[in-house]
């Protein structure tokens, strides 16, 4: 499933706390952004939540941390847990590397797979992270 | 990222830091590097070569005149008529209470002249401190020459080699905590063996305008051995690694010295000094708390100001914690009940809703190999 390292790929939608989701049918993986890992620096700890858990949109669902700094991760649109990426419990740095390709966080049962309107598409994020790091 | 009125400060070498493109954040007041390419490349390169970072921010204040060494005895709690000149040694400048005004280096120049290096956000309180309690017929002067000094920090087992390509005199014959006047590609230079980082290096003081030309040499010189430009997040690994504690978060006004397991530079029968009787007082009555170094059992990592429970109780915070990256572990540092700072005892850390298990370990976490 890799997106390779394009740093806004075309076929995700994105959120305002950058984070991205790529849907498949009524089934939604989420990442961090290019952008994200980049501000953050080295990933040394995610937190996620356990399979089965509800998540509910623009709400906190896991933890991201850098060797500075501790990042909440939101949910991009509500649903349940399906499966976490259990690589990054021993190697966090895949997250830098490919945040869009094997570093994804989490699959999520979409409660409304139709319910993804309030998220920006690859060229609105683009121009929502030129803002904010102006 | 606030608390600084007006304009960030600039260290002689933040116009260069700019061009290199790292990552400038506000620190104590002043523009500072926080990383150049990654936080864990540059504390590797320092604990395998060597990494070269700019601590100009730091403040210096010189004491001087007849009276010089009696103001720094009175006013420090280490014993500085034990340094020769040409020697340095950790100290601290404290309160009535025995807790920290600041944690500072003591260099002796001359035998009536001393250089205070202090913490870069303490440089104008630890000034006043210093000059209001100077008296007037002392024979002595205390300057803060603060703005006339840039330090550039060579750190890790490959700095000696770095350095003695550049600089005069023999590197070699300055040992730990000893420091000697020479130049560094021509530069009129103070080399001084110590750092903050837990390995071999030096902290070279310098002129401000030298400063660019020393930094880029340097980094020059330094490439062939894997050195790297290093900020302020490794410098912070690194010494926490080491167990060097850091004011503001380790230390601060409310921490004694005893608390914070520095008995070792708090020299109680070298005479009369400020902060001295609250802790003979306090030796007496037994440390009610201790700073302990733990490790992380549970997945998850410890940060400042989190709560630290025992046996189900409160028992104190979380004074810095971090990923560790030689150890590869979740480390950190709390004041705990001093019967509870014994290597073993289990901790839990409250890491958001979640209580984690931690256990207390022997510091430092890390030494280097000698």
């Amino acid at each position: 499933m890799s997106k390779g390292n394009g740093i806004y790929p075309e076929d995700l939608k994105y959120t305002k706390e950058h984070e991205w989701l790529a849907l498949h049918g009524s089934v939604g993986t989420v990442g961090i952004t290019h952008y994200a890992q980049s501000e953050l620096g080295d990933i040394v700890y995610v937190e996620l939540p356990a399979i089965g858990t509800a998540v509910v949109a623009g709400e906190e669902f896991g933890t991201v941390e850098s060797v500075k700094a501790v990042s909440e991760i939101y949910a991009p649109a509500s649903g349940e847990v399906l499966e976490l990426n259990a690589a990054l419990a021993q190697a966090p740095e895949i997250v830098n590397k490919d945040p869009y390709g094997e570093g994804w966080l989490v699959k999520i049962k979409l409660a409304d797979a139709g319910d993804v309107q309030g998220l920006m598409s690859a060229e609105e994020y683009r121009k929502y992270v030129e803002e904010e790091a102006n | 990222m606030s608390g600084a009125a007006g304009p960030l400060k600039k260290t002689p070498l933040t116009d260069l830091f700019r061009e290199m493109g790292a990552r400038l954040v506000e620190f104590a007041g002043w523009e500072m590097p926080v990383q150049f390419s990654s936080v864990l490349e540059e504390h590797r390169a320092v604990r395998a070569a060597a990494g070269l970072f700019d601590v100009s921010h730091m403040g210096e204040i010189e004491v001087s005149g007849g009276g010089a060494l009696a103001l720094v005895q009175s006013l420090t709690c280490n014993d500085a008529a034990r340094l020769a000149p040409g020697q340095a040694q950790y100290s601290a400048l404290l309160t009535e209470q025995g807790t920290f005004v600041d944690d500072i280096l003591v260099y002796r120049r001359e035998r009536d002249e001393f250089l205070l290096v202090v913490n870069a956000g303490n440089t104008d309180k630890d000034f006043a401190w210093i000059g209001g309690r100077a008296a007037r017929g002392d024979d002595v002067e205390v300057v803060n020459a603060s703005a006339r000094w840039a330090l550039i920090a060579l750190q890790g087992p490959r700095a000696a080699a770095i350095l003695q390509g550049l600089a005069s005199p023999r590197l070699d014959a300055i040992r730990p905590y000893h420091f000697a006047p020479g130049s560094v590609r021509g530069a009129v230079a103070l080399l001084s063996r110590t750092g903050y980082t837990g390995e071999d290096g030096f902290e070279i003081y310098l002129q401000p305008d030298a400063a660019p030309d020393v930094f880029r040499a340097l980094l020059e010189a330094g490439r062939p051995h894997a050195a790297l430009p290093c900020g302020l997040g490794a410098r912070d690994t690194l010494r926490l690694e080491a167990r060097m504690l850091l004011y503001g978060n380790d230390i601060d006004d409310t921490t004694t010295v005893l608390e914070a397991g520095l008995g070792g530079i708090a020299r109680l029968a070298k005479g009369d000094f400020v902060g001295r009787e609250a802790l003979v007082r306090q030796k007496e009555r037994g440390v009610p708390r201790l700073l302990a170094g733990f490790e992380m059992i549970d997945r998850g990592i410890a940060r400042h100001g989190y709560p630290v429970r025992i046996d189900g109780e409160a028992a104190g915070r979380v004074t810095s914690g971090s990923f560790a990256p030689t150890l590869k572990k979740n480390i950190g540092l709390a004041y705990v009940p001093s019967r509870h700072a014994r290597p073993g005892t289990r901790l839990e850390v409250a890491i958001r809703e979640r209580a984690a298990a931690a256990v207390v370990v022997p510091t430092p976490f890390y030494q280097r190999p000698r």
